[in-house]
């Protein structure tokens, strides 16, 4: 459980962090969103004790953070901005490191390690310099070095930054299959990840919580959410189907010819939309109704904040 | 206490991953060996005693020390391995602590490596080696002091080279206020008392009884206070500039 009450952070004058309060209860994965400088990386960074607040609480399994600091980064696996770590070092050496300090010795400092390393698939790289090693690489020795201590609550600064498809696709797995009673906070600025690994959103801009509910939600504040987009096998006569009951608006693209129908809020009009196309034989080649799209209500939420 | 030493095995095995810790030892060693045999005049002496080679310590100490303390935390800020480092659960002071003996592990296997020099006056002559072992000690004493400086202009700048001159500079301040060019500059017109307050900050004036082996508790108490005063400072720098 996690509670963060009144945050600011400032630095030299710039407000980094501008009033912030949630909870983050057991089994949560969040994704925080936002744009470069919106002060996501900071709000980690004070949540994971590195830096401290100017004001504000942050209590973390009922302990405060001012007092219990060591207590409480026990509990955390932390995989900062760019996954840092000593380069000198081959990610077993690293690795060891990392589970000698959380406390571990002998036989179960060896199975821990060995479990995080087939995790995350380092065992081709495990005896070759980190600084060697690809970007890949390097940010999987980082993730294996949050998770070493199977903590209660990880915090993850872009795990996916640099990744390729293959890749990201394993760091979502990864996430989406720990334990359900974790506490999970990832920052990214892929919005498909959090639709895909994440049950809750929190969107933050200039140090300012502007959205904080399910990524399903976030996708219904979409003016394309229900939208029917269709294509016609050549031109054909549309108008009529602005007039169909409960469109609100049409809108064509020039370029791909494609139609996409607005809903009025709360209508469901795929089926009056195919029952006309039916009627009227117009040439419909695809259809499908959309899902919301991400990137609109993003720049949507944060832009109307520079406004 | 066992993180203080996990900690220092991270950062002493470290100075030996890269080529740091051979390329210092290669250069102390070689560079002490100059001053002994052409500088200070080893053979010409004809005593049977290693203070040619103690006497120019200091002066050696002011280039190289600051040379391997430069990276400590510079480049742990620098890389950002400092947000790893502490989230983990160990304090600062730790941290601090780990990597200072580590780099005077290093200082103090350099210093034993010149053992050539102790069997070469001992095939040669008969000294009392009870004095070399203390002047050993103190040499290692007093490169702590000038460690610990070092480490705390590691602390206050990401810039390893920024930190290398700084350093420099504060440790020079502390060779010469003991130094001939300093203290006449004074003599004349300042009490005795200015003098010897000058004096006794410098760390000639307090290594020069321990190059002649003795031991005094004043001298090795004056470098170990130097010590922490400055590990402590760099201990506060750190804490408040670890995120710039």
């Amino acid at each position: 459980m996690i509670s963060v009450k009144n945050l600011f952070k400032s630095f030299n004058g710039f407000q980094a962090v501008n009033d912030l309060s949630f909870d983050i209860k057991p089994g949560e994965v969040v994704g925080f969103l936002g744009p470069n400088g919106a002060g996501k990386s900071t709000t980690m960074k004070m949540l994971t004790g590195f830096l401290l607040p100017t004001s504000g609480e942050i209590n973390i399994s009922d302990l405060s953070l001012k007092q219990s600091a060591l207590a409480i980064k026990q509990k955390i696996g932390y995989l900062p901005e760019g996954a840092p770590a000593y380069g000198d070092m081959t990610p077993f050496q690293f690795l060891s490191f990392i589970a000698k300090v959380r406390g571990y010795k002998g036989t179960e400092k060896a199975q821990k390690i060995d479990k995080v390393v087939k995790q995350v698939e380092l065992h081709e790289v495990l005896d070759k310099p980190i600084d060697n090693l690809s970007k890949g690489f390097k940010r999987r020795v980082g993730l294996a070095q949050a998770l070493i201590h199977d903590p209660d609550i990880l915090i993850l600064d872009e795990p996916t930054d640099g990744l390729d498809p293959n890749q990201k696709h394993q760091v979502r797995e990864l996430i989406k299959n720990l334990s359900k009673d974790k506490i999970v906070i990832i920052s990214t600025h892929i919005l498909e990840e959090v639709t895909a690994v994440c049950n809750r959103v929190m969107i933050i801009s200039k140090g300012k919580l502007l959205f904080d509910d399910t990524p399903n939600t976030l996708n219904r504040q979409s003016k394309y959410y229900g939208a029917v987009t269709l294509h016609f096998s050549y031109r054909a006569d549309s108008s009529e189907l602005a007039e169909l009951e409960g469109v609100a608006e049409i809108e064509e693209d020039l370029q791909t010819g494609r139609l996409t129908l607005f809903p009025e809020p709360g209508a469901d009009i795929l089926h009056l939309v195919t029952a006309h196309a039916q009627r009227c034989k117009l040439p419909v080649d695809s259809l499908y109704v959309e899902q919301g799209r991400l990137d609109q209500v993003f720049r949507q939420i944060t832009q109307e904040d520079n406004m | 206490m066992s993180n203080i030493s996990i900690l220092f095995r991270r950062e002493f095995s470290s100075f030996f991953a890269t080529p740091v810790a051979y390329v210092f030892i290669g250069i102390f060693l070689v560079l002490s060996g100059v001053f002994t045999f052409f500088v200070g005049g080893f053979f010409e002496r004809g005593q049977a005693d290693l203070l040619p080679f103690f006497n120019f310590h200091p002066w050696l100490y002011l280039f190289l020390v600051p040379a391997i303390a430069m990276r400590s935390w510079s480049e742990e800020r620098k890389s950002g391995t400092i947000e790893l480092l502490m989230t983990l659960p160990i304090s600062t002071w730790q941290a601090m602590l780990a990597k200072h003996l580590a780099a005077w592990a290093v200082l103090g296997l350099s210093l034993l490596l010149t053992f050539p020099l102790w069997l070469t006056v001992n095939y040669l002559g008969d000294p009392d080696n009870g004095i070399i072992v203390a002047a050993y000690i103190g040499s290692w004493f007093m490169a702590g002091a000038f460690l610990s400086v070092g480490i705390c202009m590691s602390a206050l700048t990401k810039n390893q080279v920024i930190a290398f001159i700084l350093s420099i500079v504060v440790c020079f301040v502390f060779v010469v206020s003991g130094s001939n060019i300093v203290l006449d500059a004074f003599k004349g017109w300042a009490p005795n008392e200015v003098i010897d307050l000058v004096a006794s900050f410098s760390f000639l004036t307090h290594f020069e009884a321990m190059a002649k082996g003795v031991i005094a508790m004043n001298d090795v108490m004056y470098f170990l206070i130097v010590t922490i005063c400055w590990l402590f400072a760099g201990l506060v720098l750190i804490e408040q500039k670890k995120a710039d």
